[in-house]
């Protein structure tokens, strides 16, 4: 006996909610599985998981040392808010500053000993907001090559600043990128202590989050020195 | 004697009926990100009409402090997003599929009849196929600004290893404010959508759910 054509329609309905209620009870089922998981750094463990896969597809596909951010006229210079002073609470005394990398310790003047690049770039928010600004400094990659030769082999850079409250760890390539300065002047004018005097980094390859200010301690090691903002939940690399 | 007919291809129910919680669920990890930085309003000069958004609505909805969770979700399902929409792109446009779809030459006129008579005036319909000429327009223009939302997004997410694409979208700031427009965008195509699915009754949406409908056979 065939079934009416009403019967037929009635039958893949019935079938057809079945499945819709089925996939909703996948979709809000998973949607507690991801939650309910052990945290990783203050997000569920699954959610860093893609977060590191998206890393290592940009790295193996987007990222390029030849591939440079833009750069802009001086007249483009926005202000640049501070935003911030974890690590930086207190004055600091900028003469009694040294810059510790492996078993040396740098003066700023050790530092300035290194080819001046000067480069205006937008500089980058997590938040999403940027300001154009002017940086001046030394290349890590020459710095590197100076005063921890071998240094680049390593994975990691690690950064930390005197108090050790903030710290930073980013990957090699993006540490040795020709726009990643070890900065002493802003805008012109040697950094203020707002803006991370005596030497902050500036890589304009990664979010501000990165950008640490008044650096004290520079290493370079293959396990993965800790990161302030990763341990608030953030994605490690925060490449742009 | 009525009959069953295809209204709407399996594939498609699917391509629908995931896109709807995942592009709810990107708009929802969206504002989480935009509301550490929400400059964007409807006013001119020192007049505000409207700023995106105000407190009150990130208070009703608990949007707020969770730029962490907002990126981590926004840039997860992502993947699921991209991959779906392309792949019904891809569907719609082997099939032919895209036929019933797109819009032509007497859509633009045709779209206008089919406003007025939806608003109650006294319009006659023109003749329509699966879709009708409003319809087609809407529908055609939602999957083109699926395809903007990805391409501004990565120009957002990446504007230094793909500066080519920022900036042939106007640059870093410019691509977010567009990434935000269409997502406004989907926000006011989905009170359209919703009103005109409740007019139209349980008949459509079954098709949508079940793929059929009962028409006179023309036998």
């Amino acid at each position: 006996m065939s079934k009416t054509p009403e019967q037929e329609l009635k039958e893949r309905t019935r079938r057809s909610l079945i499945g819709l209620g089925a996939g909703a009870v996948v979709v809000v089922a998973g949607a507690y599985w991801i939650k309910d998981q052990p945290d990783a750094d203050e997000i569920p463990q699954a959610l860093r998981g893609v977060l590191n896969f998206n890393e290592k597809v940009v790295r193996a596909a987007l990222f390029s040392d030849r591939h440079l951010t833009k750069t802009y006229p001086a007249s483009a210079i926005g202000k640049l808010k501070k935003n911030g002073d974890f690590g930086m609470e207190d004055k600091i005394d900028e003469a009694a500053w040294r810059l510790s990398v492996g078993d040396k310790t740098l003066t700023l003047a050790d530092v300035q000993t290194l080819p001046k690049v000067e480069e205006t770039i937008d500089f980058k928010c997590v938040e999403g907001w940027s300001t154009v600004t002017s940086f001046a400094g030394a290349r890590l990659s020459d710095f590197t090559a100076k005063f921890a030769p071998g240094g680049s082999s390593a994975e990691y850079v690690g950064m930390q600043t005197p108090d050790k409250n903030y710290y930073v760890s980013v990957d090699m390539p993006s540490a040795m990128h020709p726009q990643t300065l070890l900065a002493w002047e802003m805008n012109g004018q040697p950094l203020t202590q707002d803006h991370g005097a005596p030497l902050r980094l500036v890589m304009p390859v990664k979010y501000g989050i990165k950008n640490i200010k008044r650096i004290a301690k520079i290493e370079y090691t293959n396990t993965r020195p800790p990161d302030y903002w990763e341990e608030q939940g953030y994605d490690w690399y925060s490449g742009l | 004697m009525k009959v069953l007919e295809e209204k709407h291809k399996l594939a498609t129910r699917w391509f629908h009926w995931i896109n709807f919680p995942i592009l709810s669920a990107m708009i929802f990890s969206g504002m989480l990100i935009y509301w550490a930085y929400d400059p964007y309003r409807i006013g001119l000069g020192s007049i505000t009409l409207f700023h995106f958004f105000p407190n009150w609505f990130y208070d009703f909805t608990g949007i707020g402090q969770q730029l962490a969770l907002g990126m981590a979700l926004h840039f997860v399902l992502a993947w699921i997003f991209a991959i779906n929409g392309l792949a019904y792109v891809i569907y719609t446009l082997v099939s032919g599929e895209w036929r019933a779809l797109a819009p032509d030459m007497n859509s633009f006129r045709d779209a206008i009849q089919v406003a007025m008579h939806d608003a109650g005036f006294k319009v006659p319909l023109p003749p329509q196929g699966r879709y009708n000429a409003a319809q087609r327009l809407t529908y055609s223009a939602i999957i083109v600004m699926g395809g903007f939302s990805l391409l501004t997004g990565l120009a957002i997410y990446k504007p230094a290893e793909l500066s080519w694409l920022t900036a042939a979208l106007g640059g870093y700031e410019w691509a977010r404010w567009e990434h935000f427009w269409l997502t406004m965008g989907y926000a006011g195509f989905f009170l359209i959508h919703i009103a005109q699915v409740i007019r139209a009754g349980w008949a459509n949406l079954r098709s949508m759910v079940a793929g059929y409908d009962l028409v006179d056979s023309h036998e």
